[in-house]
Order: structure tokens, then C-alpha cells, then sequence
């Protein structure tokens, strides 16, 4: 096969020129032509549009966004990152070529041959600005995938351990021995209440902690989608203006707002022209200050106060809602649950069920026929994303098929925030699908007319639902549905790729960063 | 091509190091003996920040810290060998050859090339072992130099 290849590395002197000659000479070894442009500190030479028209696939390298990308339009991509070319190179020949393979199965990659798409023939230094908005996204994502998946299955270790631990409804319990956002109440519980031998506190112990690394998730978004724009002066708006986005409830979708504003902030006052001796603090005074200062102010000012207003307002909204029908309030709990996983609306929505069940008497009663459907739907984007990523690995990126494993646990734990990675990275074709999911499952739960009393817990409190059969099929049918749409979604994009990249023809390009 | 890329001066054979900052300190003391960086302290928290961006060991005992710094006059490369190794993050194992690589913020082209083709050069593992097996000092630079140096 013939591939050609994009390496790039943080500085540019050294891991670019290792990647691109581990991988050429590894294709050679392995009897394929493989063409790298490394598009390094010694400038780079772009690859002759010819070569990449020749090509069965592509592989990135690169650890910084690939310059370019929309020559590559409609060719199956292999994103490994420079590291990895370096230590293996055998094993990402072996990638690509598996992924070329995987889309010619699926019909979806173009024969070799193919003519070029129009963009090929232009000078190849700029890069269309909706693969930049991308990159930056991937860019937070990839640094916030840790703390999800630490604090997510902390968090499900914690119910396990629980379920076990208490004699009846271990999962609910365990999140009410104690307040772990609150410091003096959680040391007066580890020095009065935490003992070593008891199951009860261990899980307790570890859910709060698996709480505590979630409470880093939107900050960690924020902060690292700052820093690929603006490199380490981003971090700090970044990481701020994402702690502001959750304390004034914005969620994640509010920490993307404020990833973008603090770092394209950074960059803005990087740039300015300053007198030699400012010049020495810029970086650890005069960008941090101003860029802080900036951020945390509109993120008070104005994020916080529509936030407010909507969730006032849709919280109300709802509570007109529920003497109507039944199954389009399922409909609409599930479409908010599934909209920002764990942010403003998704709030409100599982609020009003939990708030509700204060006056459900039974599982028969319509609060906890509410709190069921609130908590399926709440499930469905973890269980979807998980199910899409083992079905179709060749659609996802390494990174994305080792969060999809970890998902399975979290969506069964009702931890919605397992399928934020996916999100966030790429949020116009998943949030849809998973709303679609969320829509189906809420839905079908109320039509079913499964109940329960828990407001946490997912599947370790099945035993707590009235016809957990029937919960279990409304699940399955929303997941396998919001897993078609998140598949059906990823090759609708692909296709139009090529649009995108006709795009960057006629829009103004930017020139990129540093 | 003024000043070459190495020179016996910067070739520490049997270099005993307690840990990565160590053997880099080592590394940059002789690239400022030798005049080719400003500010030790500096170069060395450069090295540490982009060392901490991702552990630059790689496979086949080679560890390559190296950063592009206002500090650095002239692309240089010091060289330690670590007969006793030392850990770079590697996944196979601590790394008995270091190559410090230290490039000025503003490069011109020409000598960044050098460091391109330094690097490919690093990839193979006749090259790094010819280096293993180099005897002394002026034969480590000797190669470096016939083989990454457009004649």
C-alpha cells in the first residue's frame, strides 16, 4: 500500500524527524511506500498533491494539528501521535493498514487514484478553521479523559462496594453518610466516622474521591482548550474560567465557552508589543492578570445570569409539564438529560425528578415513574458511545476506543459524564445522537411506567425498580439507538469532509499559532 | 557551517548521574564551558519544561532531552554516555546514551536541518550503536559529525 504521513512534535527539532523516519523506514520493512511531511522547525516541504492522490491512507503523527488536513479529505486516517511512531513504528504500519482495509470493507474510502480533492492543488499552510476549532477541542478532551476516567469508575467502585456493604439500597446510602464538598464536615466523618475495617466507609470514601477528580472535569476541559490555542498562557484563564463555568452551573458546555475566551485572551495579549523590560513578566504577571481578570468577570457577568434564568425557567416549564401526557414529559427529560450531561439543562432535569421524589409515596407513583425515566436516559450516552466504539473501532481514534471501554461501567453507574470526552470533542454529531437516545429511553420507561425511589445508582439499584425488565429493554432499545445515530453521524461526516475543505478554499484562513 | 554541530569538548563518556536533571546539568555544563549557552539555569528549566511535556526516552536505552531556548548561541549537542542508566521515561528501560540537543529560539533554517537529519539519523540502531561502541570522545564526534553533516 502507499500511505502518506503527517509528523509533528511539541518543539520541532526532534521527535518530528524520528517519527517521520521510523515510519518510512518501517513501510519499507514492511514492503508499503510510506511519504512523511514533517512539518517541523526547519519548516516543511508539503507533499506533492500527487502523492497523497495515490495513497491508501493517511497517518498522523503529529502532536500538534496537522497543518493541511483537508488534503487528506475522504482518506481513512490513522492519529497516533508522535510518540507512538517513534516506539513502534511497525505497530502504526500495521494500524493504517488495518484502518485502510476497515474502510474499503465499509465502502467508505475512495480507491487509491482518486482524483485530489480541489484543495490539494493550493498552497498547503493553512488549515480550514472548523479542523482548528477540532483540534483545540480534541486538544481539552484528551486532557480531561483522565479525570473522567478516574473519577468515574472511583465513583462506581464506591456503589459496588456499597451495594455490598449496606444490607438494602447500598447506593443510595453511601452518598448520604457525608458531604465531601464540604471540608470541616468531611474531616469531623474520617476522624469520627471512617474506620479501616468497614466496607460502608471505604465505599463512601472512594465515591467522594472519584467526586473530587470529577469536580477537575469542566476546569480541565476549559484549561487545556486554552492551551492549545495559546499554549501555556491558556492554562491559567483556562483553568479559572472552567472552575467560574461550573460554580455559575454552565456545565461543560459553558467550560468550552470559556476554554476558547481564555485562550484566544492569551494569545491576543502574547502578542502585544512591549517594551523590553515588561517583557520579562509578561508571562507570570501581565497575561495571567488581565486574561484571568477578563474571563472571571464575563463568566460572573455574563454566563452566570442567563444560566440562572434558564434553569428558573425551565424548571418551572416542567413542573406545567407533568399533569399533561406522560410519555412526552419522558420525551423531554430524556432530550435535557442527554443535551450537556451534567451541565444547565441536564441539571434542571434530573433536580426536578429527584426534587420529586420527596412526595412519591410507591414506585407506581408518577415522581418515581419520573426519577426512572430521568435515570435511563441519563444512561444512555455512556452505554451508546461504549457500544458504537466496540462495534465500529475503525470510526474512533485509539484514545476515543479506550474511553469507550471505560464507559460501559460508568453508563451502567448513571454516570453521564463518561460520554462527555466524546462530546465535547465533537459535540454537533453526538449531542444529537445522544439526545435521540436519551428521547427514545425516557419515553419508553414512562410508557412502560417503571418507578423507582432512588435518585442515584444506575444499574446496582435495578433491584429497587418496579418491572426492571421493562427498564431494561427501554435502555437497550434508546443505547442501541443513540449507538446507530453516533455511528450514522460519524460517516455522515466524513462524506462531507470534502465540503469542509472546499470551504477553506474561499474562507480566509488563518495563519497558524507560534 | 561555521562551528560544527559537536565537538570532543561536548562528549562525556562514563558520565555517573543520579537522575535525568543530573545528567542534564552535566550536559550543560560543558555546552556553556564551551560557550554555546548563555545561562545554565535557564537552558536547564527550558529542558525541564518540554521534558515534562512528554518524557523523551525512547526505545533502546537513548534518552533526547532538548529544547529550543533564548539562552542557546549555537544548535549544539552534548553527548553522555551512561554506562549505569539512567531513567528517561523510556518504556524498555533506563538509557545509557543522552543526547542533549540545544537549538537557539530563532534557528535558521540550515542548522535546524542539521538537527532534522540528527534525529532521522538517531531512529536507526547501527548508528546508535557505533555510538555504544565509540571509544572515546573524539570518535563519538567524529561520527556524528561525517554522518549528519552534509558534507
Amino acid at each position: 500500500m502507499k500511505f502518506v504521513a503527517v509528523s509533528s512534535c511539541p518543539t520541532g527539532i526532534a521527535h518530528t524527524y524520528m517519527a517521520a523516519e521510523a515510519l518510512e523506514q518501517a513501510g519499507k520493512a514492511a514492503g508499503h511506500e510510506v511519504h512523511v511531511e514533517t512539518q517541523g522547525a526547519a519548516g516543511s516541504v508539503p507533499l506533492d498533491p500527487a502523492l497523497i492522490a495515490e495513497a491508501d491512507g493517511v497517518i498522523y503523527a503529529a502532536d500538534l494539528d496537522v497543518q493541511g488536513k483537508e488534503r487528506f479529505a475522504g482518506k481513512p486516517i490513522t492519529d497516533v501521535g508522535v510518540k507512538k511512531a517513534v516506539h513502534d513504528a511497525p505497530g502504526v504500519i500495521a494500524q493504517a493498514v488495518a484502518a485502510v482495509e476497515a474502510a474499503r470493507a465499509a465502502g467508505t474510502a475512495p480507491a487509491a487514484g482518486a482524483a485530489p480533492v480541489p484543495v490539494a492543488v493550493t498552497p498547503a499552510r493553512t488549515v480550514g478553521v472548523g479542523h482548528r476549532i477540532r483540534q483545540y477541542l480534541m486538544t481539552g478532551v484528551s486532557y480531561m479523559i483522565p479525570f473522567v476516567a478516574a473519577g468515574g469508575i472511583l465513583i462506581a467502585i464506591g456503589f459496588l462496594i456499597a451495594t455490598v456493604a449496606w444490607p438494602s439500597n447500598g447506593a443510595i446510602e453511601v452518598t448520604k453518610v457525608v458531604d465531601g464538598t464540604n471540608g470541616a464536615a468531611f474531616a469531623k466523618w474520617i476522624a469520627d466516622g471512617f474506620s479501616f475495617t468497614s466496607g460502608q466507609s471505604w465505599a463512601v470514601l472512594l465515591f467522594w474521591i472519584g467526586k473530587w477528580a470529577f469536580a477537575f472535569l469542566v476546569p480541565a476541559l476549559s484549561a487545556y482548550i486554552a492551551y492549545g490555542i495559546a499554549d501555556r498562557p491558556g492554562i491559567v484563564p483556562g483553568m479559572v474560567g472552567g472552575f467560574a463555568a461550573g460554580l455559575v452551573g454552565a456545565g461543560f458546555l459553558g467550560g468550552i465557552v470559556t476554554g476558547f475566551l481564555g485562550g484566544f485572551l492569551a494569545l491576543w495579549i502574547s502578542r502585544w508589543k512591549v517594551p523590553k523590560g515588561v517583557r520579562g513578566v509578561m508571562p507570570v504577571v501581565v497575561i495571567p492578570l488581565l486574561s484571568v481578570a477578563v474571563v472571571g468577570v464575563l463568566t460572573a457577568l455574563v454566563i452566570g445570569p442567563p444560566m440562572k434564568a434558564l434553569n428558573d425557567g425551565l424548571s418551572s416549564w416542567l413542573s406545567s409539564l407533568s399533569g399533561g401526557s406522560a410519555v412526552l414529559l419522558g420525551v423531554i427529560l430524556g432530550l435535557m438529560m442527554c443535551f450537556d450531561l451534567g451541565g444547565p439543562l441536564n441539571k434542571v432535569a434530573y433536580v426536578f425528578a429527584t426534587t420529586g421524589l420527596a412526595n412519591a409515596a410507591s414506585t407506581s407513583a408518577a415522581p418515581a415513574k419520573v426519577m426512572a425515566a430521568v435515570m435511563a436516559a441519563g444512561m444512555v450516552p455512556p452505554l451508546a458511545v461504549a457500544l458504537a466504539t466496540a462495534v465500529r473501532p475503525a470510526l474512533w481514534t485509539e484514545n476515543e476506543r479506550e474511553s469507550g471501554k471505560s464507559a460501559w461501567l460508568l453508563g451502567l453507574s448513571f454516570i453521564s459524564e463518561g460520554a462527555i470526552p466524546f462530546a465535547a470533542a465533537d459535540p454537533l454529531r453526538m449531542i444529537p445522537s445522544f439526545m435521540l437516545g436519551g428521547a427514545v429511553t425516557g419515553g419508553l420507561v414512562m410508557a412502560f411506567g417503571s418507578g423507582q425511589l432512588a435518585p442515584h445508582g444506575g444499574i446496582w439499584v435495578l433491584a429497587l425498580i418496579s418491572k426492571p425488565l421493562l427498564f431494561l429493554l427501554a435502555l437497550v432499545v434508546g443505547t442501541v439507538v443513540s449507538a446507530l445515530a453516533v455511528m450514522a453521524m460519524k460517516r455522515l461526516g466524513q462524506g462531507s469532509d470534502a465540503e469542509i475543505a472546499d470551504e477553506a478554499v474561499t474562507r480566509p484562513t488563518v495563519a497558524r499559532a507560534a | 557551517m561555521s562551528t560544527s554541530l559537536i565537538t570532543p569538548d561536548l562528549v562525556a563518556v562514563d558520565v555517573v548521574a543520579t537522575d535525568r536533571d543530573d545528567v542534564v546539568r552535566q550536559l550543560i555544563d560543558k555546552l556553556v564551558a564551551a560557550g554555546r549557552v548563555t545561562d545554565a539555569d535557564g537552558f536547564a528549566a527550558d529542558v525541564k519544561a518540554r521534558e515534562a511535556q512528554m518524557a523523551t526516552g525512547m526505545p533502546g536505552g537513548i534518552g533526547l532531552p532538548h529544547a529550543r531556548s533564548q539562552y542557546v548561541t549555537t544548535p549544539s549537542l552534548a553527548l553522555g554516555k551512561v554506562p549505569g542508566g539512567v531513567d528517561f521515561g523510556a518504556p524498555d528501560g533506563p538509557a545509557t546514551l543522552v543526547f542533549l540537543i540545544a537549538a537557539p529560539a530563532s534557528g535558521d533554517a540550515d542548522h535546524l536541518k542539521i538537527l532534522a537529519a540528527l534525529a532521522r539519523r538517531l531512529v536507526h540502531p547501527e548508528f546508535r550503536q557505533s555510538l555504544t561502541d565509540a571509544p572515546d570522545a573524539a570518535t563519538v564526534a567524529e561520527i556524528i559529525t561525517r554522518e549528519v553533516v552534509p558534507a
